[in-house]
């Protein structure tokens, strides 16, 4: 594959690669890094793979092997039909699509009132948003349990209820701070026409504001999908019930089973499918998201 | 606002006194907007309310209160839980365990995806082979990473590891379950590099994509080597992005939990803070010491993440 893009210059340049010993040398580096990275970051996920493959005795015989000697599916058929697998799974599509409607409704909506809408106080509202992100998730997360545990005024108990997970995920002052920034940008003069037009606010922002916005939604919601397939220690508080566990916690409850080793690495090997098929699909918007959407603190 | 001004004299007649009802007009349109507008607030403001202004307030509160195992506050218990967090040795061998992680975790975690991006960057070919691996394990459940490279770690020759060098006949090592709580943490935040390198790598190399190639022409033709180049030119020119990934990389290395609670379940002086927060929390039934652990980790963090704030201003107005 040549590059065919006039690429700026570089460290090094182009003339000075040309000369054949910086040549050779390029090519020995090239190669050298292909079949590093090969070895840093497809070979573990090809042993979860095959290990998954191999029978009990020889998953744990030393030294282990390169090549499963049989091919046998059926520790992942194991892993999927004895241990719930497939509902730890759909557990976390649900708390992931979930997470990703309430953070879009709320957070958009919010985020377009003190871009466009400016009511009173709104800079103050605003300021304690952004200040949230000032606080690391984990430092909070005692007092946040207490109080998912029993909501202050109306005493719910929102463990083991998805409740837990979607309400929290919309106090995200990162969300906040991208599509006010994005918002503020909307020029006014579209808006000020869609007011003589007889649009309300509502009707603005669902026709005016959000068909521009598609990049900055896309960015938000992979955040907001990947960020729930990999949080794990507020989930592993909040939903203590084995059927309501997402798939990080799941497979954590899964090791203190005494599960075969061979069914666990089946099951890690098919917990890792879902995102890494999402990443390949999705995988020009979660790249250009992670650098245009800035740094996530 | 300004009221638009109805050419027709109709409706003139309709304005008995001088100026009030217009006042009162402006009055109620301005309510109306900002109710109008606060409906658009109110999922968020509740959401935020719940789980991080009313929170940060309470973690205050109950790390002043006694709380019983169940959460409830039994009245205040002055600053007998940060007396008891100080004279707690286990939380001193916390702090330890904490910056000796954000310590290596400052010449693995963070050189390292500068130095393997500055690298990239100069390649030519299979570009997007490199950036796909990397990110990798960035999109696994951490957790199903976390499992592999325990069992990677096995310190019999059943490990991968250990069977490798033993092929090699090199000394084997006992891994995450050393003795020496430095090789032990040494191990977690190499899993951690692995697994959140990804990232870090895909920022630089779009920090670098932008530092103007005459910049490198111009120290080429003065002279220096790749060397002076990357010290003169590629470290001046992404500074910004630099102490920002160092900030965060601070941030995040101390609120470490996942590490060590999978990896070596707290054994060998591995416990974090984070970690023993949850462990007075959740083990020892003691919420107001979690508490009170939690306002200090908070305390130095904030320190950290004010910084990393005002340099992203900072970035953005430039």
């Amino acid at each position: 594959m040549q590059a065919v893009e006039p690429r700026t210059r570089t460290l090094i340049s182009d003339s000075q690669l040309a000369r054949p010993r910086a040549r050779l040398l390029y090519w020995t580096v090239l190669w050298t890094l292909i079949a590093l990275f090969a070895l840093a970051f497809l070979f573990p996920l090809y042993w979860m793979f095959s290990s998954g493959f191999k029978s009990a005795s020889e998953v744990l015989q030393s030294p282990p092997t390169l090549v499963p000697h049989h091919l046998d599916a059926s520790n992942y058929s194991t892993a999927w039909n004895s241990y719930d697998l497939g509902r730890f799974m759909l557990n976390t599509l649900m708390y992931a699509g979930g997470a990703l409607a309430f953070q879009l409704i709320f957070d958009v909506s919010a985020a377009y009132a003190l871009s466009k809408l400016r009511p009173l106080f709104g800079n103050v509202v605003l300021f304690l948003m952004l200040s949230t992100l000032m606080i690391p998730a984990m430092v909070l997360i005692i007092p946040q349990y207490l109080t998912a545990l029993n909501l202050p005024f109306v005493h719910w108990d929102l463990l083991n209820t998805p409740w837990a997970i979607w309400l929290p995920s919309v106090a995200n002052g990162f969300n906040i701070f991208l599509l006010k920034r994005f918002f503020d940008s909307v020029p006014q003069d579209l808006l000020s026409a869609a007011k003589i037009d007889g649009a309300g606010p509502l009707r603005t922002l669902w026709s005016v504001v959000l068909p521009l916005s598609r990049p900055i939604l896309g960015v938000v919601s992979i955040f907001a999908v990947v960020s729930c397939w990999k949080d794990f220690l507020w989930p592993y508080l909040v939903l203590t019930d084995t059927s309501k566990m997402t798939i990080n916690v799941g497979l954590f409850s899964l090791s203190g089973d005494g599960i075969p080793e061979n069914v666990f690495m089946a099951a890690l090997a098919m917990a890792c499918v879902p995102t890494i098929v999402f990443f390949l699909v999705f995988q020009r918007n979660i790249m250009s998201g992670l650098t245009a959407g800035g740094l996530r603190g | 606002m300004a009221t638009i001004e109805t050419p027709t004299p109709r409706l003139r007649p309709r304005q008995p006194g001088p100026r009030r009802p217009r006042d009162r007009g402006a009055l109620i349109r301005g309510v109306r907007r900002n109710t109008g507008a606060y409906l658009f607030l109110v999922g968020a403001i509740v959401c935020f309310a719940l789980f991080s202004w009313y929170p940060m307030i309470r973690e205050v509160i109950i790390s002043f209160q006694k709380v019983n195992i169940a959460g409830q506050s039994n009245g205040w218990a002055g600053l007998q839980n940060y007396r008891r967090v100080f004279d707690d040795p286990q939380f001193w061998s916390s702090v330890r365990t904490t910056a000796l992680f954000a310590g290596f975790a400052l010449v693995l975690g963070y050189a390292v995806p500068f130095v393997v991006a500055v690298v990239l960057n100069e390649l030519r070919h299979a570009k997007a082979y490199f950036r796909l691996l990397v990110y990798l394990p960035v999109m696994m459940p951490p957790v199903a990473g976390a499992f592999l490279w325990k069992w990677f770690y096995t310190p019999d020759n059943s490990g991968l590891f250990n069977s490798v060098l033993h092929d090699l006949h090199l000394p084997t090592s006992a891994w995450t379950q050393s003795s020496s709580s430095n090789v032990a943490v040494l191990c977690l935040v190499l899993f951690s590099t692995w697994i959140n390198m990804g990232s870090g790598v895909l920022i630089y190399l779009a920090a670098l994509q932008g530092i103007p190639g005459e910049l490198y022409e111009a120290a080429e033709l003065d002279g220096a080597g790749i060397l002076k180049r990357v010290w003169h030119v590629t470290v001046p020119q992404t500074r910004l992005i630099l102490s920002l990934m160092f900030l965060l990389q601070i941030v995040a290395t101390m609120q470490v939990f996942l590490e060590p609670f999978i990896l070596t379940a707290g054994a060998n002086n591995t416990v974090t803070a984070v970690y023993l927060v949850y462990q007075y929390a959740f083990s020892y039934g003691n919420f107001g010491g979690a508490a009170a652990m939690g306002v200090l980790l908070f305390a130095v963090l904030a320190c950290f993440s004010g910084a990393y704030l005002w340099l992203s201003r900072r970035g953005n107005e430039e």
